[in-house]
């Protein structure tokens, strides 16, 4: 009796499970396949979403890799389009690169800190750890310095440790963070606190007095969507799309679609920032 | 009212459509907690194969993209956590049951009842966000940086609160009537009734409710991630930050790949057998106390 209830059971669920896989019977002309830079792939494959929704019939698949299995995709035909979140390396000039949207980061300070700016050499020796107290910065306040990081993987974190020149175990946090988000709320309910975000997340926020929170400059550069847009900004980078050669077909339509201004809300959404043609 | 097999002799269709539905479902559920199982294993199994168990005790620190793989202080954040918040919802709970049951009078006992559903539908992101906006500086004033165990606890509590005070609620309705009556015959006091004859008879549903309690705490993802600060390392007190399991995989995932990736899986691994653990010894306790 008990048998034949596992047995029925097993059978129902087996019946269920074949009909559920039936439906996902699909179409494989007009495929492409991106892989590479785990930054620029949740744009990518957003994009896609899209550019399928308009061209049925095309399945796109995206895949992450890094930047660097990227570009060697693109170049050995692995993929019809790598994906790298850097600009292109001196070995890799025969590639074409087109570079879809561009990726900075703000450092933000409460709104009631004085501090006004910060060199780059403060900041980094913030982070690692060498100056603990704001009244060790011009016009800081006597308040212990709460280091706020991103966690482990994160694409910002790693720009922001490139940037800097430092090593990710040399930071000792107070607080990790995950989103971008989350480091918003964070500075700003901590008046003592400093933290790095993706520009895109803050800037608006910031703007409109919702977040009390300053983006300081870089040397005299202002963080704002306009400089990162520019290339001005020096806490940035371009997020680029790599193919072997002069794209064609469905290949170039794609890109040209993908740099066009129909995507620039879904760049906005991801806090990249779009680049005006 | 009997609805066993043999209460009718022609059992109809809708009968028998029915039960097949609750197999398939049934079976359903069972076959995915096995795919789950099977899949968190199998994911985590290529970290093993590489990392020495010990050393997701003993290494340095959590740096998994250097190949440094210190979870101790995670697993130790997520029980931390766990205790504390028990520790301060079970009695918490129990207070307001025993209120509402013997108390409160009938207006006010209804309106808390509602109360405690409403608190109990409340997403846990909300209370993350609360704590975090709330809470936290309310810490900092104390000591910084705010986000720390101590507001994990405190945010944990009050999530896991509403759903144990249910239960014992649910408990003390459902005692038998001649329990309370007979208490009062031999003139018990209200406040002895309670302390002599209604605890002692609600022992294993308050103990039911501290482990459901307790498996949504150490379960709970997007508050303490919110609130803990995340600094992976074994808090000395309890102002200071500290990591919990399932935030390390939520802060990580997204972005981690191969070794760093099947390491995430060996947290998720860890969860699942404290769940397991928490699960049968409360089944064998719940068991063993049939018994006596």
């Amino acid at each position: 009796m008990k048998l034949g209830i596992v047995i029925k059971m097993l059978f129902a669920t087996l019946v269920f499970s074949l009909v559920s896989g039936l439906s996902q019977a699909e179409d494989k002309k007009d495929r492409l396949v991106l892989t590479g830079s785990s930054t620029v792939a949740p744009l990518l494959s957003e994009i896609a979403k899209r550019y399928e929704k308009k061209h049925p019939g095309v399945r796109i698949d995206v895949q992450t890799g890094g930047s660097t299995r990227g570009v060697n995709d693109a170049r050995n035909g692995m993929a019809d389009i790598g994906m790298a979140s850097r600009a292109p390396k001196d070995s890799e000039r025969s590639l074409k690169f087109f570079t879809i949207a561009r990726d900075g980061i703000a450092i933000i300070l409460h709104k009631s800190n004085p501090v006004k700016s910060l060199s780059d050499d403060q900041i980094r020796k913030i982070y690692a750890g060498e100056i603990t107290n704001w009244k060790d910065l011009p016009g800081g306040l006597d308040e212990k310095i709460i280091v706020v990081n991103k966690a482990d993987g994160r694409s910002t974190l790693e720009l922001f440790l490139k940037y800097y020149k430092l090593k990710s175990d040399q930071i000792k946090p107070h607080v990790v963070i995950g989103d971008n988000q989350q480091g918003i709320k964070t500075v700003s309910v901590n008046p003592h606190s400093i933290g790095y975000v993706s520009i895109g997340s803050a800037y608006y926020q910031v703007k409109q007095g919702i977040a009390p929170l300053k983006l300081l400059p870089m040397g005299n550069v202002v963080a704002s969507m306009d400089t990162v847009a520019r290339g001005k900004y020096p806490l940035s980078r371009p997020l680029n799309i790599v193919t072997k050669t002069q794209p064609q077909g469905l290949v170039k339509d794609f890109i040209s679609f993908a740099m066009s201004g129909e995507v620039h809300d879904i760049i906005e959404e991801q806090y990249f920032v779009p680049i005006n043609r | 009212m009997t609805l066993s097999k043999n209460s009718t002799s022609y059992p109809s269709i809708a009968d028998s459509v029915l039960k097949w539905l609750l197999v398939a479902v049934g079976g359903l559920s069972i076959v995915i907690m096995m795919l789950i199982t099977v899949f968190i294993f199998t994911e985590s199994i290529s970290a093993f194969k590489i990392i020495d168990i010990e050393r997701f005790f003993f290494d340095e620190r959590w740096n998994p993209t250097a190949g440094e793989f210190y979870m101790l202080p995670m697993l130790v954040g997520s029980l931390l956590l766990m205790a504390g918040s028990i520790a301060i919802a079970v009695p918490l709970a129990v207070l307001v049951a025993v209120f509402n049951n013997f108390y409160a009078p009938k207006v006010l006992s209804v309106a808390c009842r509602r109360l405690v559903e409403i608190l109990a539908g409340i997403p846990s992101v909300v209370y993350g966000l609360w704590g975090l906006v709330t809470l936290v500086p309310m810490i900092i004033m104390i000591q910084s940086p705010g986000t720390s165990l101590l507001a994990g606890i405190i945010v944990l509590a009050i999530m896991i609160f509403p759903t144990i005070t249910i239960l014992i609620d649910s408990a003390i309705r459902s005692l038998p009537k001649h329990y309370i009556e007979a208490s009062v015959a031999i003139g018990l006091k209200r406040w002895s009734t309670i302390i002599s004859v209604v605890l002692p008879a609600l022992r294993k549903s308050i103990f039911a409710g501290s482990i459901l309690g307790a498996a949504r705490a150490i379960g709970e993802t997007m508050a303490v991630l919110m609130v803990c600060g995340n600094v992976v390392q074994l808090p000395d007190s309890v102002f200071e930050p500290m990591r919990a399991l399932t935030s390390n995989i939520a802060l990580e995932m997204a972005y981690a790949m191969e070794l760093h990736r099947s390491s995430l899986f060996v947290s998720a691994l860890l969860l699942l057998c404290i769940v397991f653990v928490m699960m049968f010894g409360k089944e064998m306790i719940l068991r063993d106390k049939n018994h006596v």
